[in-house]
């Protein structure tokens, strides 16, 4: 199995005032390609600080963080994006659609960003769209959706380069039990079809449908193995 | 990437139209001002220096009016001034009233002009009927004339006065040609012809000067063939008059056209730039309005730009967004602002009754202003955004 994903002893520290609050200490974590994993811990524990680490949003205080090999440190924040649209697929919580878009033109978001072609661009978008099954609201601005719809959208976005990594800050947080379900039952297909994805959450019984689970729990990870 | 730019940037203008509108008000005002403004002042004076301008910008006029040991200039003067480099022509005037008259019309209150072959060689007063004089009529004992239209309608109301003669102050003249009295581009012709009721009768000079009983002439138009170097001529023109006059001051005065239009020329161009100047405070303030409009909508956008660079977007990508979007409303505003100053240009000239003449410097002044306050005033808040850090953009609400 090829290890994507190797953080050793990554600290993060935010400076407030005279007072250094240490969120994460010392986590160390390893994934491999086509792992499914759920990191679990309540509110204040520091799941999305390691979210923005992992996603390269921001980067560690100390220790040593290797995305595909490529060691993430303290870079410009130009080769950060550079790294982020190869690499990451970002799902958020809120969705984080562009309200005045249509359905394919948020899906084509990143590729304009990446450089691809109008045409392509669009073929490979409403493709993204009919693989999480919204070939007929190409397109439905993001207020003609319901939650989960949108949710999809924001899915097939995070998709569309083909990220190494698919991460998932509460996914499921703003839907219904329902509708959550439908979103979880997508992230197994993308799974099956060999799509590495790293999903938080603070739900026990969402984070059960991983793979793997890795608590986390003031800043430190305990592992567990399902 | 440029081309998905304008089309975001346009969306955003559209989606907020009555916000874009008012922004770009600033700068149609600023820009319309200064297009009005400048058109008006350049058409206005345009037509003064071209008026000017016909009044001959090649020829030096001397006003000679001598002193207690000599009354004017003699035609051996005459001869010295032709002399001088760079002088195409010398062409001397004489001016008095008399009377014209033929079997029984008498005109007793008519304008007599002494001119020279020169005269009538750079003039351009329509010659109606028959020739202009020339050299072969200035021998002093050749009596041609050419007389203006009130002449022949006083004298000739129903036949062809060529070749006819007419008694002027006593003397028998052959009429040679006729010209139009209107259309006389010497100004100073025009007074004369106008100062008399009866109309005016061109004579060779050398007869007018025995017919005024004087010696020398007192006016003398002096012609350049290079305005480039007409400084330098008109150095040796007035070296030959000082010489003429036996240095003596006061003796004569220059002048001189080129010089004038030059010192018009310069005050138009000032007040033009402070016209303009005044005019761009509207612009400046207009830049101002769209910075504001473009530092709110960053800060009501931060998520989008937290959005945009967690998904690949680079500082420049984002900061390339918002200057094109503050350019293009500037540059909308421009163009309007462009349209509407040509409007006010257009009527207001008319009302003050010059031509409107279209100014391609204003309009790219106008469009040029436009873009430079899109720039200045959109690279604020443009940085703004791309140095937003997308978590902190993302973690607002
Ligand atoms: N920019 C920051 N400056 C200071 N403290 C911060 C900053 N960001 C996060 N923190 C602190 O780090 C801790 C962890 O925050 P984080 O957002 O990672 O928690 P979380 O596990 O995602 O919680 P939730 O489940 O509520 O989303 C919190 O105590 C928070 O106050
Ligand atoms: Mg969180």
């Amino acid at each position: 199995m090829t290890e994507i994903l190797h953080m050793k002893d990554i600290y993060k520290e935010y400076q407030m005032g005279d007072e250094v609050s240490v969120v994460l200490k010392g986590i160390n974590l390893k994934v491999e390609k086509g792992e499914f994993i759920a990191v679990l811990g309540p509110s204040g524990s520091g799941k999305s600080t390691l979210m923005n680490i992992i996603g390269c949003l921001d980067v560690p205080t100390s220790g040593e963080y290797l995305l595909s090999g490529r060691k993430i440190a303290d870079q410009e924040e130009k080769i950060l994006t550079h790294i982020r649209r190869k690499e990451i697929g970002f799902i958020f919580q809120s969705f984080y659609l562009l309200s005045r878009h249509t359905a394919v033109k948020n899906v084509e978001l990143p590729l304009i960003y990446a450089g691809t072609d109008k045409k392509l661009r669009h073929e490979l978008a409403a493709e993204m769209l009919k693989k999480v099954g919204l070939d007929d609201k190409i397109n439905h601005l993001p207020r003609q959706l319901s939650g989960g719809q949108q949710q999809r959208v924001a899915i097939a976005r995070a998709m569309i380069n083909d990220p190494t990594i698919l991460l998932a800050d509460e996914p499921t947080g703003a839907l219904d039990q329902k509708t959550g379900s439908q979103v979880m039952e997508l992230f197994q297909q993308l799974n099956q079809e060999g799509r590495t994805i790293i999903m938080i959450t603070h739900d026990e019984n969402l984070a059960r449908q991983a793979k793997r689970i890795v608590h986390i729990l003031d800043g430190n990870i305990v592992e567990e193995a399902i | 990437m440029l081309k998905e730019n304008l089309i975001m940037a346009w969306d955003n203008i559209k989606n907020s139209k009555m916000r874009s509108f008012l922004t770009s008000l600033g700068i149609v005002i600023g820009v319309s001002a200064v297009i009005a403004l400048i058109t008006i002042v350049q058409s206005a004076t345009g037509e003064m220096m071209s008026q000017f301008e016909s009044m001959g910008t090649n020829k030096i006029s001397v006003s000679a009016s001598g002193n207690v040991l000599k009354s004017g200039l003699t035609s051996t003067d005459l001869d010295n001034l032709s002399k001088i480099d760079n002088v195409s022509g010398v062409a001397p005037s004489v001016s008095l009233t008399g009377s014209a008259g033929k079997q029984g019309v008498l005109l007793d209150e008519v304008s007599i002009m002494g001119k020279n072959e020169k005269y009538f060689e750079v003039d351009n007063t329509e010659i109606t009927q028959g020739r202009k004089l020339t050299a072969a009529d200035m021998d002093g004992h050749t009596y041609t004339c050419v007389i203006d239209q009130d002449i022949q309608a006083g004298m000739f109301p129903n036949e062809n006065p060529i070749r006819q003669t007419i008694k002027i102050n006593g003397q028998g003249y052959e009429i040679a040609g006729v010209r139009d009295t209107e259309s006389s581009s010497d100004v100073m012709a025009g007074f004369n012809a106008s100062s008399t009721a009866d109309g005016t009768v061109i004579i060779p000079y050398r007869n007018a000067l025995a017919l005024s009983g004087g010696s020398t002439y007192s006016s003398v138009d002096i012609y350049i063939a290079d305005i480039s170097l007409s400084e330098q001529t008109q150095a040796n023109v007035e070296a030959v008059l000082d010489a003429a006059f036996n240095y003596k001051d006061n003796s004569y005065r220059i002048m001189d056209m080129s010089s004038i239009v030059e010192t018009m020329n310069s005050m138009s161009t000032m007040l033009t730039a402070l016209l303009a100047g005044i005019a761009s405070i509207a612009l400046v303030v207009g830049g101002i309005g769209i910075m504001n409009m473009m530092l709110v909508s960053v800060t009501e956008r931060t998520k989008e730009i937290g959005l945009r660079k967690a998904l690949g977007a680079e500082p420049l990508q984002i900061q390339a967004l918002f200057i094109i979007e503050a350019l293009t409303l500037s540059l909308i505003g421009g163009i309007i602002g462009i349209f509407l100053g040509l409007g006010i240009s257009v009527i207001t000239t008319a009302l003050i009754g010059s031509t409107f003449a279209i100014s391609w410097m204003a309009i790219a002044i106008g469009t040029g202003f436009s873009v430079a306050v899109g720039l200045i005033f959109g690279w604020t808040p443009a940085k703004k955004a791309s140095n937003l850090k997308p978590i902190d953009a993302l973690r607002t609400d």
